[in-house]
């Protein structure tokens, strides 16, 4: 088993190299300078020419490339082309927020969703198990952004009762921490909750039909031990696979969210820096995104040992 | 029965918990004391204002740093860091003398090597100041507090060259940051203006955070545009980046802000209903669209096809648009702003009625051959791809094929540097606009610049007359020969037509009506702002 994390661990060295290599050219080969960008209005091509030359960006591809990937090598994802800032500090300042959110969104996701697809499941063919799979067809179809500004306007405006925009830390105290989260969660949950309810019912619903769980009833075991410690044990797999992919899209989710409540998380830094050709915080982003999108399909391969005792590696 | 008795009572108690979260958790947070909380919706991604033009970082100058001069109300230079100033009856030696007890952040006195240092690191980055420097034979300094500028001839526009108020300001900093090379960004914040920066809290693309200077002393005279007593009553301002204007709106309307600078022309409705936010217009003057051509290829390198596009023009029709609203917008044919000192109609009112005919027959006696038109079109700057939909509409009525192509203001930056010809990759027509003091005079107008490709500003006019005419205003002395040149500048300007103007509309700023004392300029002062 040991062996077996150790080997995935490693292997996520060349994906992440895949992935850097991608995005380097990417980048290098989009539209859009840098140095113009910095030099501004009033920029004559020699001043855009001499930015360029400061910032290493005429020295060849290949040369800019290994220079990047020694300094990541050593730790240093480079510095900010704008602000002069250390990409790690940048990232350092808005993980917090991510993290926050992120987390705060599958928690109520997962709590919410996953019963009621159990319950649409136990209650498959009736209005219960209708009304719930309405509610993940508009958590996918209806739009994030849309969801944000509609509880924006419905909470925090009109009713007064929740904050619009921002992020409080949590060492700055739980309440305001949970009160600026609340309506960033809810909104970007409701598509990881679409999701898992109906992958839950799906799944349950194989369950529910196997022989041991006839025979569960059959022992006269009460409804809740025969749904709870028999059927989404067994259910569990497929829901956790795709809470796993829900946490690695959330990366993606994220940035819209981000956008609509002003939360200063990796989304918006993400979308700041393309705007703006910040190579080395996009690069840097990128890379760190793709380490944790890896780690995270690995801890769900771990659960999995757990959940099921017949799956060893 | 007993099952369902205590599923109620569990239902019960998990209501009554529900209930007392959603209390605490609603309760509003105590707010901060005299603290004016700010929507920004461009990040300051840089602390340098030599390093960008960008408005952001140049109103993070106005906060930390000051000038040797800048303009009032009226648009008139009136000294600020300075005391006195003397000419000389030649008009070629300047001597400053600095007002005294003025000091750095850091409690080191303001000096006049500091000043020179800061004088030419402007200079090599600003066009005004480069102007300025190519007829300046010596800077020098006489003791701590005076230093002069000596001139090869006469140049009226030392003290507005001082006083210019838009990017690139002429900030002084300490001699050691001033010392910087000019095309490497300052590490320190250090200025001696009215507020501090307060670098440990800043977040980029989330938080700036200024507290107040007690160090600094503001001039006797009333605050004026940027100009006289900076006397601040806010001990800290606080900026927070918010992209989106329908959030930063409701954040502002909820009280969570105080002041929306930036807001964009749609809001007015929904802001101006609100009992407690006032809306104001950033500056009388507004902002100038313009719509920028190539003149490097066909067919705007023939002067025909640039003057079908005055006649195909209707200002009304751009301005409808980009601003909406009658009241926030207004046609005019000055090149240097309507309502601005060198306001003139010269020339203007021959295009004044959109001729489409004339502007297909123009294209015609041009050889306008049917190749597209390639117009770049932001797509995230709404008043610039507002007006291009309209460009795109009118070419096509006078028989010009189109290519509009959108894309996101950065790849428009670095496009509109290509020199290239258009199918290859550059470009023959975008739409951008400025704020008054960019525009408002010969030598701060780039666009009216014909310097060619080594010169002018990207769409390279290539008109030696503009470029006398831009050096003899800058050289006058006297006003009324300063007014002739620039009429006569105006009429050559129409002849030329370095680019066509699309119209004048206004910038708007809203905030809650506790606020008090803002003033109506296109930079965001906030010395004299108080919150009741």
């Amino acid at each position: 088993m040991y062996a077996y994390i150790f080997r995935r661990i490693l292997a996520t060295i060349p994906v992440m190299l895949v992935v850097a290599l991608f995005v380097f050219a990417l980048l290098r080969l989009s539209p859009g300078d840098p140095a113009a960008v910095i030099a501004g209005e009033y920029a004559s091509p020699a001043d855009i020419a001499r930015i360029r030359d400061k910032l290493g960006l005429d020295n060849p591809l290949h040369v800019q490339l290994g220079i990047w990937l020694w300094n990541v090598v050593r730790g240093d994802l480079g510095t900010s082309i704008f602000s002069g800032l250390p990409v790690i500090k940048l990232i350092g300042q808005r993980l917090e927020p991510t993290l926050a959110l992120g987390a705060t969104t599958m928690c109520i996701a997962v709590l919410l969703a996953v019963p009621m697809g159990i319950l649409a499941a136990w209650t498959a063919g009736t209005w219960i198990d209708r009304l719930v799979m309405m509610f993940a067809v508009l958590g996918f179809s209806v739009p994030v952004f849309w969801l944000g500004f509609l509880f924006i306007y419905g909470f925090s405006v009109q009713l007064e009762l929740l904050p619009v925009q921002g992020y409080v830390s949590f060492t700055q105290g739980f309440f305001p921490f949970v009160r600026h989260l609340l309506l960033p969660s809810l909104t970007l949950g409701m598509v990881y909750m679409a999701l898992i309810a109906r992958m839950t019912r799906a799944s349950m619903l194989e369950v529910l039909r196997e022989d041991y769980i006839r025979t569960a009833h059959a022992k006269g075991l009460k409804p809740h031990i025969v749904l709870l410690a028999h059927a989404l044990k067994n259910a569990s797999l497929p829901i956790i696979t795709i809470i796993g992919v829900g946490v690695a899209l959330l990366i993606g989710g994220v940035v819209v969210t981000e956008s609509v409540f002003a939360i200063p998380g990796l989304g918006r830094l993400t979308v700041d820096a393309i705007l703006h050709r910040d190579y080395p915080v996009i690069q840097g982003i990128i890379l760190i995104f793709s380490g944790v999108y890896v780690l995270i399909n690995l801890l769900v391969d771990m659960v999995y040992t757990v959940l099921d005792p017949r799956i060893r590696y | 029965m007993r099952n369902l008795r205590r599923g109620l009572g569990y239902s019960l108690r998990l209501l009554v918990l529900t209930c007392i979260c959603l209390c605490v958790l609603t309760s509003p947070l105590l707010a901060a004391g005299n603290t004016l909380k700010m929507i920004i919706t461009t990040d300051l991604k840089s602390i340098d204002p030599f390093w960008t033009t960008a408005y952001t970082t140049r109103n993070y100058g106005y906060m930390i740093y000051d000038t040797l001069f800048t303009l009032d109300a009226n648009l008139q230079p009136q000294p600020q860091m300075v005391e006195t100033w003397t000419v000389s009856p030649d008009g070629l030696m300047y001597t400053f003398a600095l007002r005294p007890g003025l000091k750095w952040h850091d409690g080191a006195p303001v000096r006049a090597a500091d000043c020179v240092a800061s004088l030419q690191r402007w200079g090599k980055r600003d066009g005004m100041g480069q102007m300025l420097m190519e007829v300046t034979q010596a800077l020098e300094v006489v003791d701590d507090r005076t230093f002069t500028l000596t001139l090869q001839e006469p140049y009226g526009l030392v003290l507005p060259s001082l006083a210019k108020i838009s990017s690139y300001v002429p900030f002084m900093m300490p001699e050691r940051v001033a010392n910087t090379d000019a095309f490497t960004q300052i590490k320190e914040d250090s200025g001696s203006g009215p507020f501090k920066f307060v670098a440990e809290e800043w977040v980029p693309g989330n938080k700036v955070v200024f507290v107040r200077n007690p160090d600094y002393i503001p001039r006797s005279e009333p605050a004026s545009y940027a100009a006289g007593g900076k006397a601040v009553k806010l001990d800290r301002i606080e900026w927070f980046y918010i992209p989106d204007q329908a959030t930063a709106q409701a954040a502002l309307a909820a009280g969570e802000m105080d002041f929306f600078e930036g807001v964009q022309l749609d809001m007015f409705p929904l802001l101006e209903r609100h009992p407690d936010i006032s809306m104001a217009f950033t500056d009388p003057m507004g902002n100038q669209g313009w719509l920028r051509l190539n003149h490097l290829h066909p067919p705007f390198n023939n002067v025909k096809a640039r003057q079908a596009m005055l006649w195909m023009v209707n200002q009304a029709d751009y301005m409808r648009a980009v601003a909406g609203n009658p009241k926030f917008w207004r046609t005019c044919g000055a090149y240097f702003m309507c309502g601005a000192p060198l306001e003139t109609d010269a020339g203007a009112t021959a295009f004044q009625t959109q001729n489409l005919e004339k502007a297909k027959q123009l294209m015609k006696e041009a050889g306008y051959d049917g190749r597209p038109i390639v117009l770049m079109d932001p797509t995230d700057s709404p008043s610039s791809h507002n007006a291009s939909l309209v460009t795109a509409q009118l070419l096509r009525k006078i028989g010009v094929k189109v290519q509009v192509q959108a894309m996101d203001w950065g790849t428009l930056v670095s496009r509109r540097a290509e020199k290239k010809a258009p199918e290859e990759g550059g470009w023959h027509m975008f739409h951008t606009s400025w704020i008054a003091p960019d525009v408002f005079n010969p030598v701060v107008n780039m666009g009216v610049s014909g310097g060619c490709m080594d010169k002018a500003w990207f769409g390279w006019p290539c008109d030696e007359r503009l470029e006398k005419l831009r050096s003899a205003w800058a050289r006058a002395t006297d006003p009324a020969e300063q007014k002739r040149l620039v009429t006569e500048l105006q009429l050559a300007a129409y002849d030329s037509v370095p680019y066509v103007l699309t119209g004048q509309f206004m910038g708007l700023r809203a905030y809650r009506k506790n606020v008090k004392g803002v003033i109506a300029a296109p930079v965001p002062f906030f010395w004299s702002v108080s919150k009741e």
